[in-house]
């Protein structure tokens, strides 16, 4: 498929801009000494698509009635959002430097009180979808009209309040609802498959009455077409399946399950800002057409 | 003979009358329009009724996404389920989230009676009362019960109601005026102090009849808010009585009979007397007969009142 310069520039811009979050997540998980790096960098290229490209929002009117409502359901993925958040505008870059210290607003997981454009306070898991399905239906009932996204880790989707959740919404044919799950396949103890198997997972939502789509969660030209053409029916809620690598963006950290909460030492953080700095402007490189190898118990 | 009302008609009758009036509140249920008593409401506002179905942790957060959305919502499911089945909901996505929810714990207590303990909410006050952030209110009346469902509507900010299927009788005078986070005073008293909530209330002030009749004069207090507590309403009955008998259809561990007894240790310690369920699931029994069992009726309270009392002089 032909890429017009148009799109080829926004895809250097998110490639340049996902580094940059990627980069200053990990020194603030390097400085605070925790964190959980592994999903958040497996969630960094949807979030930044979706800050920079998808949501209607005003990082100077993070209250507007009608902007549309994004929820990190994996909370635990704050230190990405957060990141986000901060190089969209919603706060000084400055205030990253306090994650996780006494009396900071920014918690080990995200507090709507505190934090400029968060929605809700999640962290304990399978929180997020019901809320936006809630928020979904106040769009259609107000009128506002505004659209809502989620997203939510695999291993989360063993949590049965997530599929009450994905029934009701396609029971009110919530087609302003996307809900995004980063497949990393790996969950904190092993792999999603080897825990509580989640496959097919296309076919679970499906039977639940939502509309879905796989993409490659890393590649932001499959993303840009894939969020541009949401709902993907009329009267369904969206399911973007979008496979990821736990840890993309450093070699030694991609698809091992041992970094869902590892914060690096002195030589991991060199070695992984080298191999950063190495990607800056340039897109992420796009993974063959390879099966993802878990590495499990490291 | 007096007449004994369903808070529930009371509930809807001011719900509808307030939705009326503003349309960002809505309902929010688990199937459970009939036992909230909401038809009515869904006769009138079919769109601003949610039914979730079955399925209370949805049903809390869905609550909480409708506040985000600018609505307010009341969720309303038997108390059992409500609270129990979506505790973490109520905990992170209302309290902690701090989100515009009004919870309405119905057909509280035992008031399910033979239906078992499955279905009695008799831990929700211990539970709910352990989560920051959550005001929470058990009205005793219909009167008491309207004006919670206005104050709960005009307040921004997450709250509990726990509202009773078993009859009462009015038990505050026409021109009462209910307050969050104020008890009231029934019947004044020097010699002891009955506290007491929701179906209870009446109990205790007929317990307040019976000791008057051997010249013990009791103060009634009707603690309808729970969290936040009337802490000077306590220790003023502490200090001026130098008794407390609470009273409570809960556990007595965690509920209304704790809240009271933390204030009182810590500030005026005085003798107390916690009436409630002693930390058993109830036997098979209508929530009338379980009430008696377990001594949550007016003699019980006179008897624990006059022990009390007796055993101080």
């Amino acid at each position: 498929m032909k890429i017009d310069s148009n799109r080829q520039e926004k895809i250097a811009a998110l490639s340049r801009l996902a580094t940059k979050v990627r980069r200053r997540d990990m020194q603030m998980i390097y400085k605070a000494k925790l964190g959980h790096i592994g999903g958040d960098f497996s969630a960094t290229d949807i979030l930044v698509t979706l800050y920079s490209e998808v949501l209607k929002i005003d990082p100077k009117a993070p209250n507007a009635p009608d902007r549309d409502r994004f929820i990190l359901s994996k909370g635990h993925c704050a230190g990405a959002l957060y990141t986000t958040l901060a190089f969209a505008g919603f706060f000084p870059e400055a205030e990253l430097d306090t994650f996780v210290e006494p009396l900071s607003n920014l918690n080990g997981h995200p507090n709507r009180n505190k934090v400029a454009g968060v929605e809700t306070n999640t962290g304990p898991l399978g929180h997020g979808l019901p809320v936006a399905v809630g928020t979904s239906i106040a769009a259609n009932l107000t009128g506002l009209g505004y659209r809502v996204f989620v997203i939510t880790g695999d291993g989360e989707l063993q949590e049965g309040s997530n599929w009450e959740a994905a029934m009701a919404a396609a029971h009110f044919k919530l087609d302003n609802l996307t809900v995004i799950v980063d497949r990393n396949r790996l969950q904190q103890g092993d792999g999603t498959e080897q825990t509580n198997q989640l496959d097919p997972l296309d076919d679970k939502w499906r039977a639940f009455g939502w509309s879905v789509r796989e993409v490659d969660g890393h590649d932001y030209n499959n993303l840009l077409d894939t969020f541009a053409q949401v709902p993907f029916e009329p009267g369904k809620p969206s399911c973007i399946i979008a496979n990821t690598h736990k840890g993309q963006g450093v070699s030694f950290m991609k698809d091992n399950v041992a970094w869902h909460h590892k914060v690096p030492n002195d030589a991991e953080y060199a070695a992984a800002l080298k191999e950063l700095d190495a990607l800056d402007g340039v897109a992420a490189p796009k993974p063959a057409n390879e099966e993802v190898e878990v590495k499990v118990g490291v | 003979m007096t007449q004994l009302y369903d808070c529930r008609d009371a509930f809807n009758e001011k719900l509808l009358e307030l939705a009326a009036k503003d349309s960002r509140i809505v309902t929010v249920v688990n199937d459970s329009v009939g036992s909230s008593k909401l038809n009515q409401f869904r006769k009138e506002f079919s769109t601003r009724l949610i039914n979730v179905g079955i399925a209370e942790q949805n049903m809390v957060g869905v609550g909480a996404g409708l506040a985000n959305g600018g609505l307010i919502p009341f969720v309303c499911g038997a108390s059992p389920f409500l609270t129990g089945r979506a505790l973490e909901q109520i905990k992170a996505d209302v309290a902690y989230s701090n989100t515009n929810v009004k919870l309405c714990g119905m057909s509280s207590g035992m008031a399910y009676g033979e239906l078992g303990p499955t279905h009695h909410s008799i831990e929700d006050m211990a539970w709910l009362r352990a989560i920051a952030n959550l005001t929470i209110i058990v009205p005793a009346d219909p009167n008491e019960t309207a004006q919670a469902v206005s104050a709960a509507a005009s307040i921004n900010g997450p709250m509990f109601l726990r509202i009773s299927r078993l009859g009462v009788p009015q038990v505050h005078p026409a021109d009462y005026k209910f307050e969050i986070g104020k008890a009231a005073l029934l019947r004044e008293g020097r010699d002891v102090t009955l506290i007491a909530n929701g179906v209870l209330v009446s109990k205790a002030l007929e317990a307040a009849e019976l000791l008057a009749a051997r010249g013990i004069q009791a103060r009634v207090l009707n603690m309808a808010t729970v969290k936040p507590l009337d802490k000077e309403a306590i220790l003023k009955a502490a200090a001026e009585t130098g008794g407390i008998v609470t009273v409570e259809e809960h556990t007595i561990f965690g509920g209304l009979g704790s809240a009271v007894a933390e204030v009182v240790v810590t500030n005026q310690p005085v003798p107390m007397r916690i009436l409630g369920v002693p930390g058993v699931f109830a036997p098979t029994g209508s929530a009338e007969w379980l009430l008696e069992y377990f001594g949550l009726t007016a003699q019980g309270i006179f008897d624990a009142a006059l022990e009390l009392t007796g055993a101080r002089v």
